[in-house]
């Protein structure tokens, strides 16, 4: 089953090579991973998305918790959670196309955030499989670039992940 | 990342520069360079020996040492050496070896001690030069990103940003080295962090505080209750022990409680010793090459009692088949150990010592539940003993050539089964395993989890250093000796009387059994036509070297190696290059799948 650990970590370098590493070493799998600075800049928030059955999320929220640098984290997937992922997407916009773009953008509730005479540059938000479906609309009219930033999420309620 | 990364040492530059400021604050005058800080931090440390090599990015730090003269430095010949001389004296003692090393290859070569150390939860703190700061990630000569190298393999590293912050890191080094599951611990040090010329206020930190690291005191009373119920409740029950007794301190109160309920008792090759072996609940150890009595009574077992020990392939044999009747117990300090290949019915999170205590005073005068089911499984148990009793291997006749097993024995019983017995990795590890008896914990000193050939020499001189009026012997092959026979000439730089009883059989002898086993005793590059004459390379380092052929040149010669304390002896006993270790588990099997002898299964 598909898994998103968020995690607190102290904001030193080399951190992040341990976590990465760990799932590297330990044969864990990152599908996703995205890494900022918290309102507190000694601490970093890390989420993580991983597939694996029971055992092997036990394996890897264990492994994780004993990293001296990692303060605290939480399996938001455990819960009911907000999940986002924000992407830039490049897509050919010339002729007929340039309208229906347009269109499929106000559709899915994304934005386009640059223009040139030949292509739309489009940021959308939203979940995983919304990103994909946007993707597989746009596919007939040409993808030149996709930058997706991985998923970041935050417990739904009065759950809190902090110190 | 890129931008994480930078963003990130920002911010360790303006916590250091910070941390300058307040040590202005505080009322001490005495200024140290960072080479003198990691020189007095030692001494106030307590640290006694120190092991090392030196080398450019670590000058600094050697002249500071040379300037004192409470912490001893170990000139050993190859920085692995220096890492496992520390390692043994961190097993025999309980306290935290110290290595010093030079960047690049003096690093590159402490780096499989350091991973033996992490295998065998052995508390460490390697010291590492490192190029000048300016330099790093520039290629510089002898630079190596150690803490990279090296991530895999530690409980945790630092690198030195600021020589202010000397102190504070070493002190959470030696910390985190000891705590918890021990572990080794690298610093890396550029060399601009111990310049002479810039000195900074050092107060040796007394306490250390780590908001991401709180290793547990004390496991789930709820669980250690339900545990105990299970334990008073069981008809078929195994203890089944570890290293993490040993290094957990608890053989004492293991002792108590497996006497107080009368079970039987099984350890795994890391916690030989944490019982008395001479005692009748204790079943040997287990596994791979365990006695046949603790696999039986393992796989027959109702309930398992697992402390400080964490399942490790070369115990289980095939989880799938592993204790198929067993409900499992398990207590461990690590929680990532619990349930990581064997599921545990009753985990419970704490160090060995205070749980066993808990357990004991539970356990005070309740009554076990089953006592005629008890003194069955004990007849049962001592019929499995009986049936491989005096069967365990074939004694030479005179004339033979002797059997590896008794020189073991012989030296058991010419060392009152009171040495502390370092190996290396092998056919003679088993032999050494199966047939020394040790009564206590912290004897039996030997590279479980890596199976680092190499190990056992220098780990014998780091005991011996530190325990110079015992005897400290290395039963070794003479494969593994040459991987770091170097070693000789730091004993006799250092007089470090340390015994060394080669089981010679001119051959890789596990290499060989499995060849013989498995690919049809063709012997690819196991035979070794190409031995030094040791009598000869020994005595060239100005030891006495003794050459064993028969049976009754062997006690003399023991006796003889160990009549004086300090003086180095080598004991080159030519044995069977035929005999195999038994019993021996069948691959895939289940714990009581063992080949017995050549012609024999269970």
């Amino acid at each position: 089953m598909r898994h998103i650990i968020s995690i607190l970590m102290e904001n030193e370098p080399g951190a992040l090579s341990r976590v990465v590493g760990l799932f590297s070493q330990r044969n864990f799998n990152i599908e996703t991973l995205n890494v900022a600075p918290t309102e507190d800049p000694s601490l970093s928030r890390l989420t993580v998305t991983t597939v694996g059955d029971d055992r092997v999320i036990e394996q890897i929220t264990k492994h994780l918790n004993k990293l001296i640098d990692v303060v605290k984290l939480v399996d938001l997937t455990e819960g009911n959670h907000i999940e986002r992922e924000l992407m830039l997407v490049k897509v050919k916009a010339l002729g007929a196309a340039r309208d229906e773009v347009k269109r499929t953008v106000d559709i899915f509730r994304a934005q386009i955030v640059d223009v040139t005479p030949s292509l739309y540059t489009v940021q959308i938000t939203g979940d995983a499989g919304k990103l994909d479906a946007f993707l597989q609309a746009m596919a007939p009219v040409g993808i030149l670039e996709v930058a997706r930033t991985g998923v970041s999420g935050i417990a739904r309620g009065d759950k809190v992940l902090s110190l | 990342m890129g931008r994480q990364r930078h963003t990130a040492a920002l911010d360790t530059v303006e916590s250091s520069a910070d941390r300058t400021r307040d040590l202005q604050g505080r009322n001490t005058v005495e200024l140290l360079s960072g080479a003198d800080m990691i020189a007095r931090f030692l001494q106030d440390e307590g640290v006694e020996y120190i092991y090392g090599y030196p080398g450019g990015a670590a000058l600094h730090i050697y002249d500071a040492l040379f300037r004192q003269d409470k912490v001893k430095h170990i000139l050993v010949r190859h920085e692995q050496a220096a890492t496992h001389a520390a390692d043994g004296y961190a097993r025999a003692s309980g306290k935290p070896g110290c290595v010093l090393v030079t960047s690049g290859p003096g690093a590159t070569n402490a780096v499989t001690g350091i991973a033996t150390a992490y295998m065998d939860s052995i508390p460490m703190v390697v010291l590492c030069g490192q190029v000048a700061s300016h330099l790093i990630g520039e290629d510089a000569f002898q630079e190596t990103d150690i803490v990279g190298v090296t991530r895999p393999i530690v409980k945790h590293s630092f690198a030195i940003r600021h020589p202010a912050e000397i102190p504070e890191v070493l002190k959470k080094a030696f910390y985190l080295a000891a705590t918890g599951r021990p572990g080794p611990v690298v610093v890396d040090i550029p060399k601009d962090m111990t310049a002479p010329t810039e000195r900074y206020e050092y107060v040796y930190p007394k306490k250390v505080k780590m908001r991401s690291y709180n290793p547990v005191t004390r496991g789930h009373t709820g669980q250690i209750k339900k545990a105990v119920e299970m334990m008073l409740k069981a008809k078929r029950p195994v203890f089944y022990t570890g290293g993490g007794v040993v290094t957990g301190k608890a053989s004492e109160g293991l002792t108590d409680l497996v006497k107080q309920l009368g079970y039987p008792i099984t350890t795994t090759l890391m916690g030989i010793g944490s019982y008395p072996q001479s005692d009748r609940q204790c079943l040997g150890w287990l596994g791979m090459h365990g006695s046949y009595e603790s696999n039986m009574a393992m796989h027959h077992a109702d309930l398992i009692i697992a402390i400080g020990a964490r399942f490790d392939d070369r115990v289980t044999n095939s989880t799938s088949k592993f204790c198929p009747t067993a409900k499992i117990i398990h207590v461990d300090v690590d929680p990532s150990s619990i349930s990581k290949t064997v599921r545990a019915d009753v985990p419970i999170v704490g160090p060995a010592s205070s749980v066993i205590n808990e357990m004991i005073s539970l356990v005070q005068g309740q009554s076990i539940g089953h006592p005629e089911e008890l003194t069955d499984w004990w007849q049962k148990i001592d019929g499995w003993r009986a049936d491989r009793e005096g069967k365990l291997y074939e004694p030479s006749k005179p004339g033979e050539v002797l059997k590896p097993q008794e020189v073991v024995e012989a030296l058991c019983r010419v060392t009152r089964g009171e040495a502390y017995v370092t190996t290396d990795v092998g056919q003679h590890q088993m032999f050494a395993a199966q047939y020394y008896k040790f009564d206590k914990p912290n004897r039996l000193i030997t590279s479980g989890g890596l199976g680092t050939m190499g190990f056992g020499f220098p780990a014998a001189m780091g005991i011996k250093q530190n325990f110079p009026d015992d005897d400290v012997v290395c039963v070794t092959g003479e494969g593994s000796f040459q991987m770091m026979m170097q070693e000789l000439s730091t004993c006799k730089q250092y007089g470090v009387g340390v015994k060394i009883v080669n089981l010679n059989n001119a051959s890789l002898g596990m290499v060989r059994q499995w060849q013989d086993l498995n690919y049809k005793s063709r012997h690819a590059h196991s035979y070794m036509e190409s031995l030094p004459d040791f009598h000869m390379l020994i005595e060239a380092y100005g030891f006495t070297a003794i050459t064993v052929t028969t049976l009754d040149e062997l006690e003399p010669a023991l006796e003889r190696a160990f009549a004086d304390k300090h003086e180095l002896v080598f004991l080159d006993v030519k044995v069977d290059p035929f005999e195999h270790v038994y019993p021996m588990q069948v691959p895939l099997g289940a714990m009581r799948d063992m080949l017995l002898s050549k012609t024999e299964r269970t």
